[in-house]
């Protein structure tokens, strides 16, 4: 399928979901009262739909773009399926980042907990790359993603642990767990901004993640500038996750299985999977999101706990899939 | 004629170990050359020192009389075309999508044009649009050879093109390398089939420990001195019709 037409049917999905999630939620409407939130915004409804409902799916679908992305991205640079910012710790070095931040009381600085979380995803970033250039194993990469990962998660556990703040201390724990609930559109444009910066990095880094898929050597001599590619997929995947662990917190599996939903229509080319990953990331995040809402519970659930429950299965069966073909 | 690829004196380490020792050689438009030598010989280290992909410790590398050390990457793609050892590609992406990928300095549509004729000039014409990592061997070597192909360099390096292929593979491998130094490009590959390097090339380099301990036309490169000193053979190269063939046994 062309590129741009899948992307088209992919935008019309999207923007069929995104609807619905506009529209469904705790607190259901009537038909007159659906129509009332569109001729008059500021009525009841429409405050519901507009000032709470809209800017938390907008945010969904700019954490799920920046996620399905990153992932698409990483999964090319390592040339590794089972790469994503979630497996390879960067998630959890960014929410350790944001984390941080809200112990050590920055919240308050405009900005802080994002750059923090930003930080920490580059930090994390960095070092998958370099051990990436080192062990060319899937299994080691993964292996090592693992145990920075659960470093990150032993790190945030005794900022936990030495937080004098039970507020700051409530406010990390709904962070990690990772929501978008309560976001306004101030949220969802600060987070844009690294966002188009990251996914531009990755845009441009795609010619360079299509000629990796011959591997570090044939990419060296291909002409192309990879050392300078390699830095913009980087940095790009980083300052992705980081926008989104600093808007949402930490939302695992979105973008391990954002590319793989989308692979066999681009026929697996790193380079044309880049935007339909973003779309289906997108997608993921507000049909989790969604379903966080929608389920009843005595708490709403939290949409990183949501992508967890189904993303943990999704894993195991790509993992198995891919080990058979690092046996082949 | 000026020389493709000229190597000069060269040492170079991988690591802190030195894999290359002071080699010399060089390749000309219309030659085939083969370098051969025992597993961990330094064969491949050679190449990729030669290409400017290990730091150099003493001589030179030239590339068409530039040294490759100081050639941008582009410059030097448009000099040589190599392929490298490594033959796993890691998505199953279509063959004609492979092959264009030597031709990136094309635009899309005139790469993917270059890519399906390479494709159909290695018989896998017929693979254009099947994924690589459902094709067997033999069929993934030949679209990796069309990516060779695809790069149009004046020297063409591959290291190690018949590996894990059929003596028909081998062969035809071999012939269209050979339809390249026709059109005037210079050729090097690595081989570890003596017999095969004696046929096929116009000159073999032997390497040992890192040194390029021959540099010869086959007959000569190929000595039984060579042959007992550097792979512990005692053999010699015999003529038949169909070239020469390599009869050997292992020096007890």
């Amino acid at each position: 399928m062309r590129l741009t037409r899948l992307c088209k049917l992919m935008l019309a999905v999207l923007t069929l979901a995104a609807g619905l999630a506009v529209a469904l939620g705790e607190t259901s409407f009537s038909l007159a009262q659906y129509a009332e939130a569109v001729m008059r915004p500021m009525s009841p409804p429409g405050e519901v739909l507009w000032m709470i409902r809209a800017p938390r799916v907008a945010v969904a679908v700019l954490v799920g773009m920046a996620l399905g992305m990153a992932g698409a991205t990483m999964q090319g640079l390592l040339r590794n399926p089972l790469a994503d910012p979630g497996v390879l710790g960067v998630s959890a070095v960014s929410g350790l980042g944001a984390a941080f931040a809200i112990s050590a009381g920055l919240a308050v600085l405009p900005g802080a907990i994002e750059l923090s979380a930003l930080a920490g995803a580059l930090i994390a970033g960095a070092i998958v790359v370099g051990v990436a250039a080192r062990f060319r194993e899937p299994e080691a990469l993964i292996l090592f993603g693992v145990a920075l990962s659960a470093f990150g998660g032993a790190l945030t556990a005794l900022v936990f642990n030495l937080s004098r703040s039970p507020v700051a201390t409530a406010e990390m724990l709904a962070w990690l767990m990772g929501s978008v609930e309560n976001r306004d559109a101030m949220d969802a444009l600060r987070a844009l901004v690294p966002m188009a910066l990251g996914a531009a990095l990755c845009l441009r880094a795609g010619a360079g993640l299509r000629m990796l898929t011959l591997g570090e050597e044939a990419a060296r001599m291909s002409g192309l500038p990879m050392a300078r590619l390699r830095v913009y997929a980087v940095a790009g995947s980083a300052l992705l996750t980081g926008a989104a662990v600093a808007a949402s917190g930490v939302i695992g599996f979105v973008g391990l299985a954002a590319p793989h939903l989308v692979r066999s229509l681009v026929k697996d080319d790193p380079r044309r999977i880049l935007w339909p990953s973003a779309l289906a990331g997108a997608l993921l995040v507000v049909l989790a999101d969604l379903a966080a809402r929608m389920i009843p519970t005595e708490q709403e659930l939290k949409l990183g706990v949501v992508t967890a429950l189904f993303g943990a299965p999704a894993f195991a069966l790509l993992a198995w899939r891919a080990s058979r073909s690092w046996r082949s | 004629m000026s020389a493709l690829w000229t190597l000069v004196d060269l040492s170079a380490r991988q690591g802190r170990k030195t894999v290359v020792e002071d080699a010399t050689f060089s390749v000309k438009p219309g030659e085939l050359v083969g370098v051969i030598g025992p597993n961990g010989a330094g064969k491949t280290s050679l190449l990729r020192a030669g290409l400017g992909l290990l730091p150099l410790l003493r001589g030179e590398a030239r590339l068409s009389g530039q040294a490759v050390t100081s050639l941008a990457s582009t410059a030097r793609a448009r000099l040589v075309g190599y392929l490298p050892q490594e033959r796993r590609v890691a998505w199953n992406v279509p063959a004609r999508m492979v092959a264009a990928l030597g031709a990136t300095d094309l635009p899309e549509a005139e790469a993917d044009a270059v890519a399906v004729e390479r494709l159909a000039r290695v018989g896998a014409g017929d693979l254009v649009d099947r994924g690589v990592l459902d094709m067997s061997g033999g069929e993934r070597a030949k679209v990796l050879l069309a990516r060779l192909l695809a790069t149009r360099a004046p020297l063409l390096v591959a290291d190690e093109p018949v590996a894990g292929l059929d003596p028909d593979a081998q062969l035809l491998t071999l012939d269209l390398l050979r339809g390249e130094v026709a059109r005037g490009a210079g050729v090097v590959v690595t081989l570890h089939d003596l017999g095969l390097a004696a046929r096929c090339c116009d000159r073999i380099v032997v390497v040992s420990k890192g040194r390029a301990v021959a540099d010869a036309p086959p007959r000569e490169a190929l000595s039984r001195g060579v042959l007992a000193d550097v792979f512990s053979l005692d053999g010699e190269l015999i003529e038949t019709a169909a070239g020469p063939v390599l009869a050997a046994r292992r020096v007890s």
